[in-house]
């Protein structure tokens, strides 16, 4: 006699293992840029075509340092899971892995250095 | 006696069999969208790093991304990045459940291509 539930029977079972934790994360992340796009937009849109002494005196402010700089974090890491996707759609084998590799290497790297310049002016 | 009726089976959904329609036009440009703003955010990882690195670098930055090629590849990313946010709030409206029907993914569909034309629009108005 089997005292599991069903559900404990087949828990662990599934091919992936997973599949939650991607969708959960895009999810989350869409919602924060939601909310940060719009900010982004008009804070650096208007900044964007000024002139250096302009440019340095508004990301010397907290309020545009700081959304310019969760946007790049946030918008990175969702770009690095959708292009993800994108790759795992239309590639396979040793290909698939290594556009993996590469843009989650380059989305992290974009990232930080956008972070790494922002503080820097701000600081 | 498996082959009996081999080739008047019902084709299976396949991109050059279906027709195109709002709901596979607005999905396919969500993705198209999504991944081509790799390239405005690349250029506006550039223009913070030239920022922070001096007047130079900075003007260096400034005049491509401010050039007629630039000005259209931010036009262009406005676009996207209206479009994408527009329909991705429509997924999230779409995984609680709700909006799945066609008359409304189609009226859906509409709205994410007025809006973002409108918000652009909005944009190039602001900035």
């Amino acid at each position: 006699m089997d005292f599991r539930t069903d559900r404990k029977r087949v828990d662990g079972l599934g091919s992936a293992k997973d599949g939650t934790e991607h969708h959960w994360k895009m999810t989350l992340s869409s919602w924060g840029l939601l909310i940060l796009i719009p900010l982004f937009i008009f804070t650096f849109g208007s900044t964007l075509g000024s002139d250096y002494e302009t440019a340095v005196a508004v990301y010397s402010r907290p309020f545009p340092a700081i959304v310019a700089i969760l946007t790049l974090v946030v918008g990175w890491m969702h770009f690095k899971g959708g292009v993800q996707v994108l790759i795992e759609d239309y590639t396979h084998g040793s290909t698939r892995t290594t556009l993996i590799v590469i843009t989650t290497c380059l989305s992290y790297a974009a990232a930080v250095a956008g972070t790494f310049a922002i503080v820097s002016i701000a600081l | 006696m498996a082959d009996v009726n081999r080739g008047n089976r019902p084709l299976s959904p396949h991109l050059g069999i279906y027709k195109p329609q709002l709901t596979s036009l607005t999905s396919i440009l969500t993705r198209i969208t999504g991944n081509a703003l790799l390239l405005a955010a690349l250029m506006i990882v550039w223009w913070f790093v030239a920022l922070a690195s001096g007047p130079e670098a900075f003007a260096t930055a400034t005049w491509w991304i401010t050039s007629f090629v630039g000005d259209l590849i931010m036009l262009g990313s406005a676009w996207a990045l209206w479009y994408h946010t527009l329909a991705g709030i429509r997924h999230l409206y779409w995984d609680s459940g709700r909006g799945l029907e066609m008359e409304t993914a189609e009226k859906l569909g509409k709205a994410v291509i007025i809006g973002s034309f409108v918000l652009t629009l909005l944009t190039i108005i602001v900035v």
